[in-house]
């Protein structure tokens, strides 16, 4: 059984449809990817699956259990499925720590002294160890990506969605970020990633889904996918990045 | 001879000597600094020498700057001007809680507290509507006129709510807007660790919200110092009553300088801090 | 002792103008239009100072003694216009809009530095405005028992200095800007007391305030600065001489005496405050 399950999901905004029906299967520590133009519907679909936006039709199953029904309370899906912006929206107002720390509090009531150690493990695991009294206006565009990693997995989700968070970094900072992917995959994490680092989609992703203009129009592992799609719109787009 | 341009390239000496740009920008400055002296001086000077000349002036001078009558009142101002710090100090606190009370009621979004956010809305058109003397009049003589024993008919007490409710709902209107400076996206990342809208609204947008509207409260808390004196129509001699009194005593119009200067003192200082507050901002945000 | 010097100049000086005054040729070219004599009187003009705010009537205290002091100073009922100012535009610096100004100026030493005031026309008793609630709960006319009330008064009067200086109120008073808002702070019970000259204060009692009562008088005799009322003018117009003359002249002749009589009730009946 899939993880994390889609199936016939819509979400329009106004008279603009933006995801016309997606299928998708993601599997327990699998890392999806998934690519296409903007505004072909990757980060609407990414809201949608942590219920950050409301579907308007279909289904979404995490481990088996129906959660996009009209009014479910959202809260402890979100606390099961992370998610990471491509603007990091890390709290301006709180340091590092506060940031990571927050959320753990004040829905899982664990206490500062409970948290800091494993918070403090976290920080220095993704180098960070010197930066977590740093508020996010004294951190580089890399270490506040990674900070904004550290705070969504502090609530150590089961599946962490990833909406283009190398987009907004300048090129030389993307490395340190993408390395944190690669350390989150060889810890086993169920990921589901929107990008434009071709390359990295190629090297770690279990599947690669092209998505075009709210679709999904042609989904498989990397090496088929990239090698040989068999749609030429998904060949167009590759052209075009790769 | 070939070596002179070599030396004049500022490249070569970038610390010991200016460089072309920098004797030209100095010698700018150097300028602009002698006119706006001479400038200002000149204005300075004809205020000083042409005024006086003027007919009325000997009259004018006795009627409002007369020293005399200003070294006998001044200590009495100043000791009444307690009163208004006083006044100041208890509203002040009073204004910032009920405000953000009303701010956020009317930011409610949950249907059941539907009645919540029409009060606000309604509280907000009210009395900002409403000029702040009739307010004062209606609650200073009204509330207490229903036949309060005292001390709970004190003026003290109902003028100082009138102050508070003109003003709370300014300063609900200014946390207002700070809320909704916030960007979406802070409540977006809030929600996605599971943060339930309350603990949003006090741990995440709450925060940046109020500091963003500090400078703007400061201008509104610089205008209430100044309406305090308003509560003088409903009795408490304060500075602006007590300098009437030393006028109608005197026949004298420099009591008023003299409470002027008091409330200047005061007011420039916090006027001069709201802006600079207000000017770091901006910078921040550029 | 400025008071005392200014008025002996002033009784001087009118004692040896009086034929100049009575033959109405003391004011000319003295005055803002000739031939006229504008006079200043409260926008609006209270009872019983002018009845029904209508000045031009003659009736009312200081609508009939202004009359009276035209008349000696040669301008006939016709040659009399009236303006209205508040106390600041009386003692603004610059150019007037009256000759005379005339709504129950206090004469004090302080004033006069900066205006002229004529001889007093009137002298008053200060009485306490109170109601009968008031009294009925106990306050005595004595001095300690008005030390014990809540104090009001209106700003711009010399009941100020006179509060001050001889109550000494053991709470601070509450001053106000008009007659309306000390009986609003009656009504609302904020005051006890309110000090006011005594006609203003009979006729408060009478008809404003709600239950209203006199709880003493301080009779001019007593103070050692009694309240007198005098007429307001610009400082240093020469038209102060032909005032006063006119002033002692209805003073000797009794009929300002008269005029008082006729439109100022007795204060019998109205507790003396030792």
């Amino acid at each position: 059984m899939a993880k994390l399950s889609l199936r016939r999901v819509r979400k329009r905004f106004g008279e603009h449809e933006v995801c016309k029906g997606i299928d998708l299967d993601v599997a327990e520590g699998e890392m999806v990817c998934l690519i296409g133009a903007s505004g072909s519907g990757k980060s609407t679909l990414l809201r949608c699956m942590n219920l950050l936006e409301p579907i308007d039709d279909g289904v979404i199953w995490l481990d088996g259990t129906d959660i996009s029904e009209p009014g479910l309370d959202p809260q402890p899906v979100r606390q099961q499925i992370g998610i990471v912006f491509q603007s990091y929206n890390l709290f301006p107002h709180m340091t590092a720590a506060e940031n990571v720390m927050l959320a753990p509090r004040r829905v899982r009531r664990l206490s500062r002294e409970e948290l800091r150690p494993r918070v403090a493990k976290l920080f220095s695991r993704f180098g960070l160890g010197d930066r977590m009294e740093h508020y996010p206006d004294q951190l580089s565009g890399g270490q506040q990506q990674r900070v904004a990693i550290i705070r969504a997995l502090a609530m150590e989700p089961q599946i962490m969605l990833f909406d283009e968070i190398t987009s907004a970094l300048d090129p030389e900072l993307v490395g340190e970020v993408l390395d944190v992917l690669r350390d989150l995959r060889k810890q086993g994490m169920t990921m589901v990633l929107a990008t434009h680092e071709m390359g990295f989609a190629r090297e770690l992703a279990d599947k690669i889904c092209f998505l075009d203009a709210g679709r999904i129009l042609e989904q498989g592992p990397p090496d088929v996918l990239f090698a040989s799609p068999r749609e030429p719109r998904t060949k167009a787009f590759l052209s075009r990045v790769l | 001879m070939s070596e002179t341009p070599l030396r004049n390239n500022p490249v070569e000496h970038p610390a010991s000597t200016p460089t072309r740009r920098e004797v030209y920008e100095a010698g700018v400055r150097r300028r602009s600094n002698r006119i706006a002296l001479i400038s200002t001086v000149s204005v300075l000077l004809a205020i000083v020498v042409l005024v006086p000349l003027a007919p009325g002036w000997e009259a004018v001078q006795r009627a409002f700057f007369n020293g005399r009558v200003f070294a006998a009142t001044f200590p009495g101002l100043l000791e009444a001007f307690f009163l208004n710090v006083m006044i100041f100090a208890w509203s002040a606190p009073l204004i910032a809680i009920s405000g953000l009370a009303i701010a956020l009621c009317r930011d409610t979004r949950a249907p059941a507290l539907f009645p919540l956010r029409l009060f606000g809305i309604a509280y907000t058109d009210i009395f900002r509507g409403l000029p702040v003397v009739l307010v004062i009049y209606i609650v200073g003589f009204g509330i207490p006129g229903l036949g309060l024993p005292r001390p709970w008919n004190s003026p003290y007490i109902w003028g100082t709510l009138a102050l508070v409710l003109v003003y709370s709902a300014y300063v609900a209107e200014v946390i207002r807007s700070g809320i909704d400076s916030i960007h979406q996206s802070q409540r977006s990342a809030a929600a996605s660790l599971g943060l339930s809208d309350q603990d949003t609204m006090r741990f995440v947008v709450l925060p940046q919200a109020i500091r963003n509207v500090v400078p703007a409260n400061m201008n509104l808390f610089i205008a209430l110092q100044k309406d305090v004196a308003l509560l003088s129509f409903i009795g408490p001699v304060e500075i602006f009553r007590q300098a009437g009194v030393y006028k109608s005593l005197y026949a004298n119009f420099t009591p008023y300088v003299g409470a002027a200067l008091i409330f200047l003192a005061l007011t420039i200082p916090a006027t001069r801090y709201a802006d600079y507050l207000m000017n770091k901002q901006n910078r921040a945000r550029s | 002792m400025k008071l005392i010097s200014g008025t002996a100049l002033a009784l001087f000086f009118s004692t040896t103008s009086v034929l100049a005054a009575g033959d109405g040729t003391c004011a000319k070219g003295k005055t803002l239009t000739e031939g006229t004599l504008t006079i200043a009187t409260g926008n609006p003009a209270y009872y019983p100072w002018v009845m029904n705010d209508a000045p031009e009537s003659g009736e009312g205290f200081e609508a009939a003694v202004a009359y009276a002091i035209a008349d000696k100073m040669g301008f006939s009922q016709d040659k009399v216009t009236w303006v209205r100012t508040s106390f600041d535009e009386a003692i603004q610096p610059g150019a007037k809009n009256f000759d005379i100004n005339m709504q129950q100026y206090s004469i004090t030493p302080e004033r006069e530095e900066m205006v002229d005031f004529s001889l007093p026309y009137y002298t008053s008793a200060m009485a306490v405005l109170t109601t009968q609630n008031v009294v009925d709960s106990g306050a005595e006319a004595t001095l300690d028992g008005l030390k014990a009330l809540k104090w009001g008064a209106v700003a711009t009067t010399t009941a100020i200095p006179m509060l001050s200086d001889v109550i000494q109120p053991s709470d601070a008073p509450l001053l106000y800007n008009d007659n309306a808002d000390v009986n609003a702070a009656i009504m609302a019970g904020q005051i006890d007391a309110a000090l006011y000259d005594l006609p203003t204060a009979l006729y408060l009692s009478a008809v404003v305030v709600e239950n209203g009562a006199l709880l003493g008088q301080f009779p001019p005799g007593q103070s050692e600065s009694p309240d007198q009322f005098g007429i307001l003018m610009e400082d240093g117009k020469l038209l102060k001489e032909c005032v006063d003359a006119a002033i002692s002249e209805l003073t000797e002749s009794g009929e300002l005496a008269a005029i008082e009589a006729q439109w100022l009730s007795k204060a019998t009946g109205v507790p003396v405050i030792e």
